[in-house]
C-alpha cells in the first residue's frame, strides 16, 4: 500500500494540506466542540445571560416525549424511504439490466432525478399532492377520500416519503445496475440451464451476488433520510400537522433557529454526532470487507 | 494560485462594506420582514421620510419572512452589528421585551431625543401591547391588524341564510353552520386561518378571560398558561364536532387555509382584517365583513379585540459594553418614528394596506376621506379593536409571554392532533397547557437576574 | 416427418411469443417507472405554461398553454411570487446557484487534491494524524452541527456572503480520499522517473499527477456541483440578504406561508429553471457523473 519513493520537503507538505486543515478546524472542528460546550449551557436568545447545566439539556430529551416522537418519526421515516427506494431501484435495474432495445435511453430517463434538489423535489410533489392544486390531491377529494397533508398527519408522512425515496431511486438504481452487470453472464447461464424459474433464479443467484451492494445502499439511504431530507420537510410540511413530519434533524433546526433554545439544539446535535458516527462506523467496517473480498 | 484566486473572487462577491464619506447623511438600518406589496410600500414610507430631510438616511432591507428577520436580527447582535430597528412580530414581543440590554425601550430613545409622540391618541389595543404595565412603550407600534370574520354573501343567500346579518354570537352561528352545509353550495361551511390567534387568543380577549396568568404575562416571567377553562374547552370542543361532522375544515397553520375563502371553498373564514386586498382582488362573489361572534351568556363579552401584526423595535449594536450606538443615530431613529407617527402617514398606510390605523387621529382622517363609505367593512377591525368602550382589562390587553412563537406552534401541533380526531379538545387543551408552562419556565430561568 | 418439422417451428414460434411478451413486459415496467419518475416533472411543465387563475382554481391542466413566453420572461426578469416576496428575479437566483456550485466544487476539488498529493508523496510529522483528521469531518455533515457552524459564521462575520456560503462547504472528506484512493495507484517509477529528471514535487504535480486525474475531476466535479447547486439548510440559515439568495431556497421561499396568494405558474416556471442545470450536467456528463457517483461512493 505505501509509496516506497516520497519526496522529502520541510514545508511543502504541510503547506499542501494548509487549505484543508484550515477549513477543517475552523468549519468542522470549531463548531463541533462549541456544539458540545454548548450542550452543557443554557443561554437566552441574545447570549447575554449564560447557565451551566451539565447533563440537564440531555436528560430532558430523553424525557421529552416531543423528542422521542421525532426520534420514533425519524425511524419510521428512514426505513420506509429506505425500503420504497430500494425495491423501486432494484426492481427498475433488473429490468433495465435485461437485453431490450432502448435500455440506455431508459437509464438516461431514469438518473435524472438524483440532480433534483431535495426541496425541489418536494417542490414538484406538491404540485401533484395539494389538495387544492395537485392532480393526486384533487383527484382524492373527487373520489370522496379526505386528503389533506395539512391536517393528516398519515398523509404528509405518506408524502414526504414518497417525494424524499422517488429522489433517491436514481442514486440506488445506477448501483444496483452496476452491480447486475458485474454479475458474469456464465453464472446466469448456467442457472437458466439448471431450469430454475426467473423469480427463483433472481432470489437463489443474482440477489445473493448483489447482497454487497444492497448493504452498501441501505446505509447510504439511511444517511440520507436522516440528513439530507430537511430541505423535503421544510418546505412540504414544516414537521408538521401536530409533528407527525418532524424528524431529529428537523427537531434541532426548529429548537435551534425558532425557538431559539441553543442549548437543547445543541445537545440534539450531538446526539446526531453520535448516530452519524455510528453509521460511518458501520459503513466503513463493510467497505473495508468488500475491499478484500 | 488557483486557491487564492477562487478566495478573491469569493470575496470581491461578499457584502460590499458601505461607503461612508464625511458629508454622507446618518444611515439608519432598517430590517423589516414584509413582503411585496407590503414590504414594498412599508420602504416608501423610508424613503418618503428620508425626502423631508437630508440629515438621516434610513435604509430599509427585507429579511425574510418575520420569524427570518428575529433570527437574522439575533444573530446580528451577538455578532455587533445589529440593525438600528428591526420589525418584529407580536408573538416575538415577549422575547424582545426580556431582551435587557439588547433593546432600546422607545419610551428611554424619546426622553433622550426629546422627541414627543402622542401615545394618548393610539387605540388602546394597540399601545397596550407594547408598552410596560405601566404605560411606558417599549417598541413603536407599527403594522397591526386584528381577526375579523369574512362570509360569502352569496352562499348565505343561497342557503336561506340573512346575508346582510352575521350572527353575533357563536350559538347563532352554530344554527346557520348546518342550513349552509345543506343549502350553501359551498365545499364546506366554515374555517379558519391563525387557528390560535383567532380561535384562542383573540377568543380569550373578547369574552375578558385570561390566556396566562399575571396579566397574560404582562406581570412578569412567572406567567402560568390558563388556556385549558371551560370557555375554550367549549369553544374547541365545538370546533372539533364541527370538524368531524364537515361543518368546519382545519386549513393549515398561519394563514395557509386562507385560499378556502376566495375560491369559493368556505362560505366563512376567520382571519386577518388584512386579508382585506386579497378578497377583494380574487373573490367572485359577494362579500361581508363581520366582528368576531361571541358565546352569549359570558359576562362581559363582548370587549376590545387584541393586535397583531408588528411593532418597530430599536436595537443597540451588539453585547459590548455602552451599547456601540451615537446619540445622532438614536436622533435619526426617533425623527423617524415621529414621522411614522404623523396621522397622515398613518392614515395613508391604513387605506393603501389594509392594516388598522394605529391612531384615533388616523382613523377620524380616514373617515373624513369617505374610506369606509367606498369600503364598506373596512371600519369593522378598528370598531372591533374598540368594543367594549376602549378601557382595556389585563385580558385584552394583548399577550406578553416568552417564547410565544413555540407556545403558539405548541397549541397548534396539539390541537391538530384533535382534529385528526386522535385526542379530545380538553386534552389537547391540557397538553398544550403542560409543554406550554415548560417553555415559560425554561424561558423564565434563562431570562432571570 | 413433417408434421414433427411444424412441432418444431411451432415451438420455436411459442417461444419467440413468450420472448416478445416478455420484452413487451420490461418496457411496460420500464415505461411506468419513468412515468412515475416524469410525472412530477411533467405537471410542473405544464403548469409554468398556464396563468396564475387557472392552476389557483385547481384546474389541473395536463396539456400545455399559451403563457409560457410570459411566464418565463417574468420569472427571468422580475422573479416569481411578486406578490409573496420581495422578488428576485430567476436570473439572479441562478447566477447565485452557479457561482455557489462552481465554488464549492471547485473548491473541494482544489483543497482535496493538494492534501491528497500530501499524505500520499511525502512523508512527514503527524502525517497520519492530518489524514484521519480529514476523514473524521465525514462524520459531522453541515445538517448536524448546523447551529454552531451559524455562530462560528456569526462570530466571524461571514453571514450574508458568498464566502460564508461557500468556504465552510469546501472541506471534503470523500473527495481527499477518492484522489489518495487514485494516487496510490501511480506506479512508483514516475516518482521515480520525475526524480532522476530532477523535477521537484511541485512540477511531478503539475506534469503528471493532473494529466493522470483528469477524469478523476470531471467526475468528482459532476458530482460535486450537484451537491454545491442543491444546498438547501446552509443557505437558508446564511443569507437573509435577498441579493444572494439562490434559486433552490428562493423557490421554497416563494411557496407563500406568508400574507398572500401563490403564483403558481411562476414558481413553476421558477422550479423548471432551478432543474435545468443540475439535470443538464448530468444527462449531458453521464458517464463522468456514473463514474463519480460510484467511485466516491458517496
Amino acid at each position: 500500500m505505501r509509496k516506497k519513493v516520497i519526496f522529502r520537503g520541510a514545508a511543502l507538505p504541510y503547506l499542501l494540506l494548509m487549505p484543508q486543515m484550515a477549513v477543517t478546524l475552523v468549519f468542522f472542528f470549531w463548531p463541533a466542540g462549541m456544539a458540545v460546550w454548548q450542550s452543557t449551557l443554557r443561554q437566552d436568545a441574545f447570549g447575554l445571560r449564560t447557565e451551566f447545566v451539565a447533563f440537564e439539556n440531555f436528560l430532558d430529551l430523553f424525557h421529552d416525549p416531543i423528542y422521542l416522537n421525532a426520534a420514533w418519526n425519524t425511524v419510521i421515516f428512514a426505513s420506509s424511504v429506505a425500503a420504497l427506494a430500494l425495491g423501486a431501484a432494484l426492481f427498475l435495474a433488473v429490468q433495465a439490466d435485461k437485453q431490450i432495445r432502448g435500455a440506455g435511453v431508459y437509464k438516461t430517463l431514469l438518473i435524472w432525478p438524483y440532480a433534483v434538489a431535495p426541496a425541489l423535489a418536494a417542490v414538484l410533489w406538491l404540485f401533484i399532492f395539494h389538495p387544492s392544486i395537485g392532480l393526486v390531491g384533487r383527484g382524492f377529494g373527487a373520489l370522496g377520500i379526505e386528503w389533506d397533508y395539512r391536517v393528516n398527519g398519515g398523509q404528509a408522512m405518506a408524502m414526504v416519503i414518497i417525494a424524499a425515496a422517488w429522489k433517491q431511486v436514481s442514486y440506488n438504481f445506477i448501483f444496483f445496475l452496476a452491480g447486475l452487470q458485474s454479475i458474469p453472464s456464465s453464472v446466469l447461464e448456467a442457472a437458466a440451464i439448471d431450469g430454475a424459474r426467473p423469480m427463483r433464479r433472481f432470489w437463489t443467484v443474482v440477489f445473493p451476488l448483489l447482497s454487497p451492494t444492497a448493504f452498501f445502499l441501505l446505509v447510504v439511504n439511511l444517511v440520507y433520510a436522516f440528513f439530507d431530507t430537511f430541505g423535503i420537510i421544510h418546505a412540504l410540511t414544516r414537521g408538521g400537522p401536530g409533528n407527525a413530519t418532524e424528524t431529529l434533524i428537523y427537531k434541532v433546526y426548529v429548537d435551534g433557529v425558532q425557538n431559539l433554545n441553543l442549548g437543547s439544539s445543541a445537545a440534539q446535535s450531538v446526539i446526531l454526532m453520535i448516530i452519524v458516527i455510528a453509521l460511518t462506523a458501520i459503513q466503513f467496517r463493510f467497505i473495508e470487507r468488500r475491499v478484500h473480498y | 494560485m488557483h486557491r487564492r484566486t477562487l478566495l478573491t473572487g469569493a470575496m470581491s462577491l461578499g457584502v460590499a462594506a458601505p461607503a461612508l464619506g464625511q458629508s454622507q447623511p446618518i444611515e439608519i438600518q432598517f430590517w423589516h420582514g414584509l413582503a411585496n406589496p407590503l414590504g414594498g410600500l412599508l420602504e416608501k414610507r423610508a424613503t418618503d421620510f428620508n425626502a423631508t430631510q437630508t440629515r438621516f438616511k434610513v435604509v430599509p432591507t427585507f429579511r425574510g419572512s418575520y420569524p427570518e428577520t428575529m433570527v437574522a436580527a439575533i444573530a446580528a447582535f451577538r455578532a455587533g452589528n445589529a440593525p438600528h430597528i428591526v420589525q418584529m412580530f407580536e408573538v416575538g414581543t415577549g422575547t424582545m421585551m426580556a431582551a435587557g440590554r439588547a433593546v432600546k425601550p422607545v419610551h428611554e430613545l424619546l426622553a433622550e431625543t426629546g422627541i414627543e409622540i402622542d401615545f394618548n391618541d393610539y387605540l388602546p389595543g394597540v399601545r397596550g401591547y407594547y408598552s410596560l404595565s405601566d404605560g411606558r412603550m417599549m417598541s413603536m407600534p407599527f403594522n397591526s391588524s386584528t381577526t375579523v370574520v369574512w362570509y360569502n354573501k352569496d352562499a348565505f343567500r343561497r342557503a336561506g341564510v340573512d346575508p346582510d346579518k352575521f350572527p353575533e354570537t357563536w350559538q347563532g352561528v352554530a344554527e346557520i353552520l348546518p342550513k349552509l352545509k345543506a343549502g350553501g353550495g359551498t365545499a364546506v361551511p366554515m374555517s379558519t386561518a391563525w387557528l390560535t390567534w383567532a380561535q384562542i387568543e383573540n377568543f380569550s380577549a373578547i369574552h375578558d378571560i385570561p390566556l396566562a396568568t399575571l396579566a397574560n404575562g404582562f406581570g412578569g416571567l412567572g406567567t402560568e398558561l390558563r388556556i385549558n377553562n371551560p370557555l375554550v374547552q367549549r369553544h374547541m370542543a365545538a370546533l372539533v364536532d364541527w370538524q368531524r361532522d364537515g361543518m368546519f375544515r382545519y386549513g393549515g397553520r398561519n394563514n395557509a387555509g386562507e385560499p378556502a375563502f376566495p375560491n369559493g371553498e368556505a362560505a366563512i373564514m376567520f382571519t386577518s382584517s388584512g386579508f382585506r386586498a386579497r378578497v377583494q382582488r380574487e373573490a367572485r362573489f359577494n362579500w361581508g365583513v363581520a366582528m368576531l361572534p361571541y358565546y352569549q351568556g359570558t359576562p362581559n363579552a363582548p370587549i376590545n379585540s387584541i393586535i397583531g401584526g408588528a411593532s418597530l423595535w430599536v436595537m443597540n449594536k451588539g453585547p459590548a459594553a455602552g451599547g456601540g450606538r451615537s446619540r445622532d443615530e438614536f436622533q435619526g431613529v426617533a425623527e423617524f418614528f415621529k414621522y411614522l407617527s404623523n396621522p397622515e402617514v398613518d392614515a395613508q398606510w391604513h387605506m393603501d394596506t389594509g392594516y388598522v390605523p394605529v391612531r384615533r387621529a388616523s382613523y377620524a382622517l380616514a373617515r373624513d376621506r369617505g374610506f369606509y363609505r367606498d369600503n364598506p367593512g373596512a371600519d369593522v377591525p378598528i370598531e372591533q379593536l374598540l368594543r367594549g368602550g376602549g378601557t382595556l382589562t389585563d385580558n385584552s390587553r394583548g399577550i406578553r409571554l416568552g417564547g410565544f412563537v413555540e407556545i403558539r406552534t405548541i397549541m397548534e401541533e396539539e390541537l391538530e392532533r384533535s382534529f385528526q380526531g386522535q385526542q379530545t379538545a380538553q386534552q389537547a387543551l391540557v397538553n398544550a397547557t403542560n409543554r406550554g408552562n415548560q417553555v415559560l419556565r425554561n424561558f423564565e430561568r434563562a431570562n432571570r437576574g | 416427418m413433417s408434421g414433427a418439422a411444424i412441432d418444431v417451428e411451432a415451438l420455436a414460434a411459442a417461444s419467440r411469443r413468450r420472448r416478445a411478451r416478455e420484452r413487451m413486459l420490461t418496457h411496460l415496467a420500464l415505461v411506468l417507472g419513468v412515468a412515475v419518475f416524469a410525472l412530477p416533472i411533467w405537471i410542473t411543465i405544464v403548469g409554468s405554461t398556464h396563468d396564475t387563475d387557472t392552476i389557483g382554481r385547481g384546474d389541473v391542466p395536463l396539456l400545455p398553454g399559451g403563457e409560457a413566453l410570459h411566464n418565463y420572461t417574468t420569472a427571468w426578469f422580475q422573479g416569481g411570487g411578486g406578490r409573496n416576496t420581495f422578488a428576485v428575479p430567476a436570473s439572479t437566483m441562478l447566477l447565485n446557484s452557479l457561482v455557489m456550485a462552481l465554488l464549492i466544487a471547485c473548491g473541494k476539488i482544489a483543497i482535496s487534491l493538494l492534501s491528497a498529493f500530501a499524505v500520499v508523496f511525502f512523508s512527514f510529522p503527524l502525517r497520519m494524524v492530518f489524514f484521519w483528521m480529514i476523514f473524521i469531518t465525514l462524520m459531522l455533515p453541515v445538517e448536524v452541527r448546523i447551529i454552531p457552524t451559524f455562530q462560528v459564521m456569526t462570530d466571524l462575520s461571514l453571514i450574508d456572503s458568498m464566502t460564508g456560503l461557500t468556504l465552510p462547504l469546501i472541506a471534503s472528506a470523500t473527495a481527499t480520499l477518492l484522489f489518495r484512493q487514485f494516487f496510490l495507484t501511480i506506479p512508483d517509477e514516475y516518482v521515480e522517473a520525475a526524480k532522476v529528471d530532477g523535477a521537484g514535487p511541485l512540477r511531478f504535480l503539475k506534469d503528471v499527477v493532473l494529466p493522470l486525474s483528469v477524469t478523476n475531476i470531471a467526475a468528482l466535479f459532476v458530482i460535486l456541483f450537484i451537491y454545491g447547486w442543491n444546498q438547501y439548510l446552509w443557505p437558508l440559515l446564511m443569507v437573509s440578504n435577498r441579493d444572494l439568495e439562490t434559486i433552490i431556497v428562493g423557490l421554497t421561499k416563494m411557496i407563500g406561508i406568508g400574507d398572500t396568494q401563490n403564483e403558481w405558474n411562476l414558481i413553476m416556471a421558477t422550479a423548471v429553471f432551478a432543474l435545468l442545470p443540475p439535470v443538464a450536467v448530468v444527462v449531458l456528463l453521464q458517464r463522468w457523473f456514473i463514474k463519480g457517483l460510484t467511485e466516491t461512493e458517496k
